[in-house]
């Protein structure tokens, strides 16, 4: 089946099979590799990406059910050498350490700020609940999370 | 002033966070094959057929591989388990455990390899499973009849049967340490590339490129001048991923005899039955002492279930023997273990291998032995700590702890924890019939790093421009080795630390290599570098008195600039680059660190929960961790180290286990019924900063990668006991699900009857 989202800001044409989960779509097919799969059950959230503004787990989408939709990757979010708010949260409070949960954790995170702009702890934990991870404990991801909700930009995606 | 102890940002993160990391999945491998294993679905199982006609003609398929087709001896286990306990690298006559691979499916994508693995059939003929370790020492059901039994190995106990003379009150009980999925984010992975040339590349998902290398040349033969093993970025390993499995180890075999690259990515499903599990232990506690608080004798007898096929996981007693004593003096300790095959997926390292359990054992013990003579946990740990004084201590079982302040420990978690008003907190809401009530459990822990493996390799060279490359055998996997190795080579050398190159997990980058394995590599491969450095150092300065015309004594080292100039005339000074363009052979030096002997990190944690009377629903409030690895390179690194650990001891005190039901079909395969635990189920960790460090290295360091899960689990598993205590409750065994927390609730309120 033909499909033509937009990912990144770059629209894509391809012809894929009908039971191309979204996240091999984005791996192996736009060849962007940041985004993540750690589970078959939609549980992990490593492969969380923006759709059409909202934060999809892109194992839980098919392909074509992105057909025409507008996707943002982690790859979208810095520009140049200049990390986004979120990212750069992320750096300064060491809230990644292996990094293969991070790409989901981030995008996760922003979409998180975008509903709570200024949340409480509680509600980055139990906002971040889909999202796995196994090196941090969360502390840091928690600690960053609410340190970016005060940084300037932090909801915004430029692509 | 010094770099070292500085909170240095990860120079990592820019990559992870951008791009993402490189992991195995992520490479561009051209025209790479895709390798599917069709694994057994029966935990016990003969074999009588292997259909894989269908399969063969099914769309993209290039080969189908049985474990008739593979010409390499089975992997023999440790050469003090029978032989016969040998590991198929595809099964051909029996399964032993569901998960066990059984065909290789060689497609071009990765779809075709699932569609074309329903295809395969496979007859079984079942068998009874065993699933419990303690049945199967009675060897009702024998894994390996050739073997005649299903024992493993075994440390005997000395046998004293006046162990507990002179004890006022002796303390029995059988407790678990349940069986846990160590569950990295990125499951194993392989890639493998023969070259023309005859060279095999292989990327591994490994805590050890070296160990991995070394695996291809035991048991596939391989010649080791031939073998390229690259631990690209790695997602996690917990231990799980220190030695190797024969389904990442048939990957360059199958590459060979398909002709074409192959890749190999487990999916979480295939992970959680595949990748080893951890702990295992069925333990034995006896604990006796006097009605004043002071222990005199324990006996730990355990009883450790290996799964199918004996690993690392079959020698995990002989660490927890070393531990067994803990913090405490105690004049008479005996040990004893047996490990057991079950029908249940290898068990392998995991986060604190063998040292969780020691320390759940007696800290455990500890509290029932409390309890039963009425005095407070606190009170009866610190009546029985090794003193201060005593180190280096030799324990009963005659390992060796470096240094230690316990007393230190505790006095500084209790403080923090606000102990004394939480203790009146508990006694109202006692006293008011709360529903909702107070736990606190305490834990003080130590615990053994880099034990067993004690060589690292290290090499620093000064590249023409001035800039450092140090090539280094520990194997990163998270804890941001590049930021903390390349802070050692920057402070000893006077450079920046983005002037230092980290080169790590690549056999061909790296001379010789251990890998990340044990809490070993700032106190090992940090060490190698840090006297590599040092070598280079001395190279250098006697380079410099020639270009300088002066006597080397006379030279002085700026360690702010990295110059070296003589005495009194700082305005002449020779750089790094100076240097490393009048040396005739460059500035290099290389360090195969030898010796050393382990470290005893140690620490006490205070566990604070709430538990809801009416439907044993355990919320964790609070975590107070001290953790003293020795000094501290970066704090930063080391607390992200503790609080990982720290949600791990909480996972497996609170919410994490592999089950299985009575016929040996795990039921916790996937991360939606395993309970991975998540932010939400979490505080924010209170970690207290202690630093006491060792002598046994010239860092001071010891290890930081497992002491948070080593004192976590027995603090939160003694606070939920805690929380029940005023209702007779001595034990609640782990996980504390609210359905196990409820029992025991419903248990200790009913009447007594009969």
């Amino acid at each position: 089946m033909h499909v033509s989202p937009t990912v990144n800001g770059t629209t894509q044409a391809h012809d894929v099979e009908p039971r191309l989960l979204l996240v091999h779509y984005l791996r192996d097919v736009v060849g962007l590799t940041a985004t993540n799969v750690g589970c078959d059950t939609s549980s992990c959230g490593a492969c969380t990406v923006l759709l059409d503004g909202e934060s999809v787990k892109s194992c839980t989408v098919l392909a074509v059910q992105a057909d025409g939709a507008e996707i943002v990757t982690v790859e979208a979010l810095a520009r140049d050498d200049e990390l986004h708010p979120v990212q750069q949260a992320f750096r300064e409070n060491h809230g990644l350490q292996c990094g293969y949960c991070t790409p989901g954790m981030v995008m996760a995170a922003l979409s998180l700020l975008r509903e709570h702009p200024d949340p409480t702890e509680e509600e980055v934990r139990e906002g971040l609940e889909g999202n796995l991870c196994r090196c941090t404990g969360y502390h840091n991801i928690v600690k960053a999370v609410l340190a970016a909700a005060g940084m300037p930009g932090a909801t915004g995606v430029r692509a | 002033m010094s770099i070292l102890g500085n909170r240095v940002l990860r120079r990592e993160d820019p990559k992870f966070l951008t791009t993402g990391g490189t992991y195995v999945d992520d490479l561009p491998i051209e025209g790479a094959l895709w390798v599917t294993y069709v694994r057994s679905t029966m935990a016990h199982a003969r074999l009588l057929g292997i259909d894989v006609s269908e399969a063969r003609q099914a769309p993209g398929v290039v080969d189908v591989i049985t474990g008739a087709d593979v010409d390499l001896a089975p992997l023999a286990p440790f050469p003090f388990i029978p032989q016969t306990m040998a590991w198929p690298w595809l099964a051909t006559e029996t399964v032993r455990f569901v998960g066990e691979p059984i065909v290789a499916i060689v497609t071009e994508d990765r779809y075709q390899g699932e569609d074309a693995a329903e295809l395969v059939f496979v007859d079984y003929e079942p068998l009874p499973a065993v699933i419990d370790p303690v049945e199967a020492l009675q060897g009702d059901v024998v894994l390996f009849p050739e073997a005649g039994t299903n024992v493993a190995t075994g440390q005997p106990a000395a046998g004293a049967t006046d162990l507990f003379e002179g004890c006022e009150v002796v303390v029995r009980r059988r407790i678990v340490n349940q069986r846990v999925a160590p569950c990295p984010l990125e499951g194993r992975a392989a890639a493998a590339v023969w070259s023309d040339d005859g060279r095999l590349t292989m990327w591994s998902s490994s805590q050890s490129a070296h160990g991995t290398r070394d695996e291809l040349v035991n048991r596939v033969g391989l010649d080791p001048e031939t073998v390229r093993v690259i631990a690209p970025d790695v997602g996690g390993g917990f231990g799980a991923k220190v030695a190797n499995y024969p389904e990442d180890l048939l990957v360059p075999w199958i590459a060979r005899r398909v002709g074409r690259p192959v890749k190999w990515v487990e999916s979480r499903s295939e992970s959680m039955v595949g990748l080893g599990h951890g702990r295992g232990q069925v333990q034995d506690i006896e604990i006796g002492g006097t009605r004043d608080g002071r222990v005199l004798a324990y006996r730990l007898s355990v009883v450790q279930n290996a799964g199918a096929y004996p690993r690392i996981g079959s020698a995990l007693p002989m660490m927890t023997r070393m531990m067994v004593d803990g913090v405490y003096s105690i004049p008479r300790v005996e040990f004893a273990s047996t490990s057991v095959v079950t029908n249940m997926t290898p068990t392998v390292a995991y986060r604190g291998a063998g040292r969780p359990e020691a320390t759940a054992a007696i800290e455990r013990a500890i509290d029932l032995f409390a309890a039963e003579i009425g005095m407070g946990p606190a009170d009866v740990r610190r009546r029985n700590f090794i003193p201060k004084d005593a180190f280096p201590y030799t324990t009963s079982v005659g390992t060796v702890y470096d240094s230690g302040d316990y007393d230190r420990a505790l006095d500084l978690v209790l403080e923090a924890a606000d102990y004394e008003a939480l203790r009146k907190e508990q006694e109202q809401r006692r006293e008011r019939g709360d529903v909702v009530q107070l736990g606190i459990g305490l834990c003080v822990y130590v615990e053994i790093t880099a034990a067993g493996t004690n060589g690292e390799w290290g090499a620093v060279e000064v590249l023409p421009d001035g800039r450092i490359k140090v090539r280094t055998g520990v194997s990163p996997h998270g804890q941001g080795h590049v930021t903390s190795i390349s802070m050692i080579a920057a402070e000893r050398l006077g450079v920046a630390v983005d002037d230092v190159e980290v080169v790590y997990g690549d056999t061909d980058e790296v001379l010789k290599g251990v890998g990340t394995v044990a809490s070993r590599s700032i106190q090992k491969g940090g060490v190698a570098v840090h006297r590599a450095a040092g070598e280079v150092l001395e190279q250098a300065k006697k380079v410099a008195a020639d270009l300088l015309e002066a006597n080397p004594d006379d030279m002085v080292f700026d360690p702010v600039g990295g110059r070296f100039h003589v005495a009194g005339t700082p305005a002449l000074a020779k750089t790094w680059s100076d240097l490393a363009a009048a040396a005739p052979g460059g500035l290099t030096a290389a360090v195969d660190l030898e010796g050393g002997g382990p470290t005893f990190p140690f620490g006490a944690h205070v566990a604070v929960v709430e538990v809801d009377m009416e439907t044993g629903k355990v919320w964790l409030r609070r975590l107070v961790a001290v953790d003293d690895a020795g000094r501290i390179l970066n704090p930063m690194l080391a607390e992200g180290q503790v609080h990982g650990g720290l949600a791990q001891g909480v996972a497996q005190a609170l919410f994490e286990e592999v089950r299985h039901d009575e016929d040996g079909n795990p039921v916790t395969t996937n991360l939606a019924d395993y309970a991975f635990i998540s932010a939400a189920e979490l505080p924010s960790f209170e970690t207290i900063h202690m630093e006491t460090p060792t002598p046994v290295n010239e860092l001071g360091a010891k290890g930081i990668g497992e002491s948070g899960t080593i004192g976590a689990t027995p603090a939160v598993q003694n606070a939920v006991v805690d929380a029940l205590a005023h209702l007779g409750v001595r034990h609640v065994p782990m996980p504390a699900t609210p359905q196990t927390v409820w029992r025991v609730i419903i248990e200790a309120s009913a009447p007594a009857t009969g």
